[in-house]
């Protein structure tokens, strides 16, 4: 029983070993690295990553993902940053980046559970559409000069960046969601059975919406922070940022096959490849050879996740064989006597 | 006469890290019998074929055939020496035609190394000519029905001129009168000489198949006779090592009103006009061949799949089960019969597998009672005897029964007025077959209703107090407990009365 919780929670804790191995590692590297300056810049460049692999963990743990991230993030980015030009108002450009974001998803979802296209397709088709109407709608043409809306990734509350704060309201609501909502744990059995989920009396379809329209929330939410740090409208910006997302999240633990995947995980998956882009850029790294890394690191990563679950599994059958072996003693030395 | 030795396997030992699968085991098998291989889930026996078949490698120990050592290092050379396996896990592809899968592997090619797919139709058809399966050879193996696939099965052996064939619980999905089938095709190989190992959880079978019978027990074999020099108690003592007094733990309960009634229940094509009912403290089973429609009545009154006419009355009052919310809601649940497919979330732990259907019990006011979740599902599993390392543990590491038992708990925290249960135990060992028939008993002893899906007649006879049976879509008797019998059964289920 010791060692069974033991290595529970070695496997709950290993990722964060791994990031701050991570941190000591980069601090040896560079002194630069730990300066007062990096450590905001790192969670400012971090920030709309960060927030597509939340996106991304819940549509993976129920069984889907979204390709379409990045190119949506573009499309209400735009529009957000347009309705700003055209009406000074931070607060309509916000919702309307929001509104535009969920709507997306909104038809992703009608894919994916009324047409039953695979979530794959469905959001491929997505990215190419809303990428074409952004180019589209802004003639292809970035809109610069931001001014005041630059505040969203830019500015901040005292000494904390606002970007920042916005990771931490949203991993909380995140954690909050997965831990402690009906939602969470439905979304945990749609992923890990869609069969037995409908079988145990979730409405799978209802909550699959739900998802999208939630990640829809936080790629409108990203769409403000990327433009906002960048001072640009961009239509061609943010081009493979699903991809940023997908690798934080599943670097962070959650598993591809579904059901499974942390807040805390995907967390550490987004800063542990956060530290990785900073250190080589610090470093000088070539670019290219940064890609090659960043392959490799993924690799690594699904092979280790795939490599401890089965030693766990085998280890757990070793030890239930153990448990009924007893039991089995009790009940016939119990009978004989 | 003493037939000769056709297999012989000698101290053979096999080891997986951490835990002994086998040891020291001695087996063998006579030429032209039937060699019954017995044991609880975990005693061994798919590990020992799994060596015979070349899957595993022994770390110890020597294979003989015809009394030559041989060294099998993989399925294909198993093959070569003539030994075939038919797993209980079907494996075939089921987008490919019956052709191919018949000659999966070892397709007959031209002298230019292409596919002969002229001689390959030929052979095809002959074989299934002398099967009497009215198939084409192009047609897709997952049109066909689960024991035709069987079948398919077997010729595959059979075509491949095997010695030595492999059963691992053939007639776990099919049905009685298809088994009677299957035990024909058994007679006829072992007039040709072959042999066969015939692994099987269902002792009636055993006995009435095998000519030896050999009881494996924590991967050691425990004892070895001849068929006519052992019955089923002893075998069933020696599997579980211990003494199992009454197989059915049936008491005689008070029954109450009537609690469920099910009127002119019709789905089209698939059944029709179906009409029963329940009372309260009452167990009924529904019995009849596979494809008979009792699952999928079943699944209606569930709220798994749609009716097109008929009505359901609970407690005196017409209900609308639509979804398997509305069930759930008015306290129906059910157990599936594909454990894997509609019961678990195999990634998650056994403590959110058994709360998954009343997550309002224990998220409420904002945020999960994790440690009130605890200690409900803790007790469901102590009185359900849930053998696991910790709460934690995720639930595809439980063996079959125990995974099973975690399911029940799941319904069984629902509180349910009725408990309908869907083969519930196909493919568990003995010990947690007891228990499960244990917790149907308590059940229906306060006041509930059972409503038992099985195609194991002496289970749905030593366990339910009325029996319907189904036949091609509609219910075709009803018996009373006092003149259950198997004969009875059968000639309903096959529409002969």
């Amino acid at each position: 029983m010791n060692s069974e919780k033991k290595s529970q929670i070695k496997e709950k804790y290993s990722i964060f070993l791994v990031l701050l191995l991570m941190i000591v590692l980069c601090t040896c590297f560079n002194r630069n690295f730990m300066s007062p300056d990096n450590i905001p810049n790192i969670m400012k460049q971090l920030a709309v990553a960060t927030i597509l692999a939340y996106g991304e963990m819940l549509l993976i743990i129920s069984g889907m993902l979204d390709l379409s991230s990045g190119a949506v993030l573009a499309l209400s980015g735009v529009f957000s940053v347009y309705v700003y030009k055209g009406t000074d108002s931070l607060l309509l450009a916000f919702l309307v980046a929001i509104f535009i974001a969920v709507a997306c998803n909104i038809v992703n979802a009608i894919m994916v559970t009324n047409f039953k296209t695979p979530p794959f397709i469905a959001t491929l088709a997505m990215q190419m559409a809303a990428r074409g109407i952004a180019l589209l709608f802004t003639n292809g043409q970035n809109i610069p000069q931001l001014g005041r809306y630059t505040v969203f990734g830019q500015g901040s509350i005292g000494p904390v960046p606002i970007s920042i704060l916005f990771i931490v309201v949203i991993t909380i609501v995140i954690w909050y969601i997965l831990r402690h909502t009906r939602l969470g744990r439905s979304l945990y059995a749609i992923g890990g059975n869609e069969e037995a989920a409908i079988a145990s009396g979730i409405s799978v379809n209802r909550n699959k919406y739900i998802v999208f329209i939630i990640n829809g929330v936080l790629v409108g939410i990203a769409g403000v922070l990327f433009m906002s740090r960048v001072n640009a409208g961009l239509p061609n910006g943010a081009v493979g940022y699903e991809m940023e997302g997908l690798t934080a999240a599943i670097v962070g633990g959650t598993s591809f096959s579904g059901g499974v995947g942390t807040t805390m995980g995907t967390f550490a998956g987004a800063l542990i490849i956060g530290c990785l882009n900073n250190i080589m850029n610090l470093t000088g790294v070539n670019s290219y050879v940064q890609q090659i890394v960043k392959g490799t690191i993924i690799a690594l990563a699904v092979i280790w996740d795939i490599y401890s679950k089965n030693k766990k599994t085998t280890k757990v059958i070793l030890v239930e064989n153990e448990k009924e072996k007893e039991w089995n003693e009790e009940k016939s030395s119990g009978s004989i006597a | 006469m003493e037939q000769e030795i056709k297999l012989r396997v000698s101290g053979i030992e096999k080891s997986f890290p951490g835990v002994k699968a086998l040891s020291n085991i001695e087996f063998k098998v006579r030429k032209g019998t039937v060699h019954a291989l017995c044991g609880e889930n975990g005693a061994g026996k798919s590990t020992l074929m799994k060596i015979i078949n070349g899957i595993y490698k022994p770390d110890k120990g020597q294979i003989y055939i015809d009394e030559k050592p041989v060294k099998i290092q993989n399925p294909i050379q198993a093959r070569n020496y003539g030994i075939a396996m038919i797993a209980q896990e079907l494996n075939y592809v089921p987008e490919m035609s019956i052709e191919e899968n018949l000659f999966l592997g070892r397709l007959p090619k031209k002298k230019t190394g292409s596919v002969d797919w002229k001689q390959l139709r030929k052979k095809t058809e002959e074989f299934l000519k002398n099967e009497n399966l009215p198939y084409h050879p192009t047609q897709k193996m997952k049109t066909l029905t689960v024991s035709d696939i069987q079948m398919i099965e077997i010729i595959k052996a059979i075509s491949n001129d095997a010695k030595i064939i492999v059963m691992d619980e053939p007639t776990s999905a099919i049905t009685q009168k298809e088994v009677d089938t299957l035990f024909e095709k058994i007679k006829v190989l072992k007039e040709k000489g072959v042999s066969i190992i015939y692994i099987s959880h269902k002792m009636d079978e055993v006995f009435q198949i095998a000519d030896d019978i050999t009881v494996l027990r924590d991967g050691t074999v425990v004892e070895s006779h001849p068929a006519s020099e052992i019955d089923i108690d002893k075998v069933i003592s020696l599997m579980v090592g211990r003494k199992i007094e009454n197989a059915y733990p049936k008491e005689s309960i008070d029954i109450g009103e009537t609690l469920l009634e099910v009127k002119d229940l019709s789905s089209k094509g698939i059944y029709k006009d179906i009409n029963f009912h329940v009372k309260k403290g009452e167990i009924i089973g529904f019995a009849g061949l596979v494809g008979a429609g009792r699952t999928e009545v079943m699944r209606s009154i569930f709220g798994l799949d749609p009716i097109t006419s008929g009505s359901i009355i609970k407690d005196g009052k017409e209900i609308q089960i639509k979804t398997v919310k509305d069930s759930i809601k008015n306290d129906i649940v059910m157990l599936s019969e594909d454990r894997k497919r509609y019961g678990i979330i195999p990634m998650r732990s056994i403590t959110e597998n058994a709360s998954l259907s009343s997550l309002e019990k224990i998220i409420y006011g904002g945020y999960a009672h994790e440690k009130e979740e605890r200690k409900i599902v803790k007790d469901y599993f102590n009185k359900m005897n849930v053998k696991s390392p910790t709460m934690d543990t995720a639930i595809q590491n439980l063996s079959g029964g125990n995974q099973q038992k975690v399911l029940l708990a799941k319904w069984m925290m629902r509180n349910p007025d009725i408990l309908i249960l869907d083969e519930p135990t196909r493919g568990i060992d003995i010990g947690a077959k007891y228990e499960i028939y244990k917790l149907m008993t308590d059940v229906a002893k306060e006041g509930k209703g059972v409503i038992i899906v099985s195609s194991e007649l002496p289970e749905l006879i030593g366990m339910c107090d009325r029996i319907y049976v189904m036949c091609q879509g509609v219910i075709t008797g009803e018996l009373q407990r006092d003149v259950f019998s198997q004969e009875s059964i059968m000639r309903f289920a096959t529409g002969t009365e």
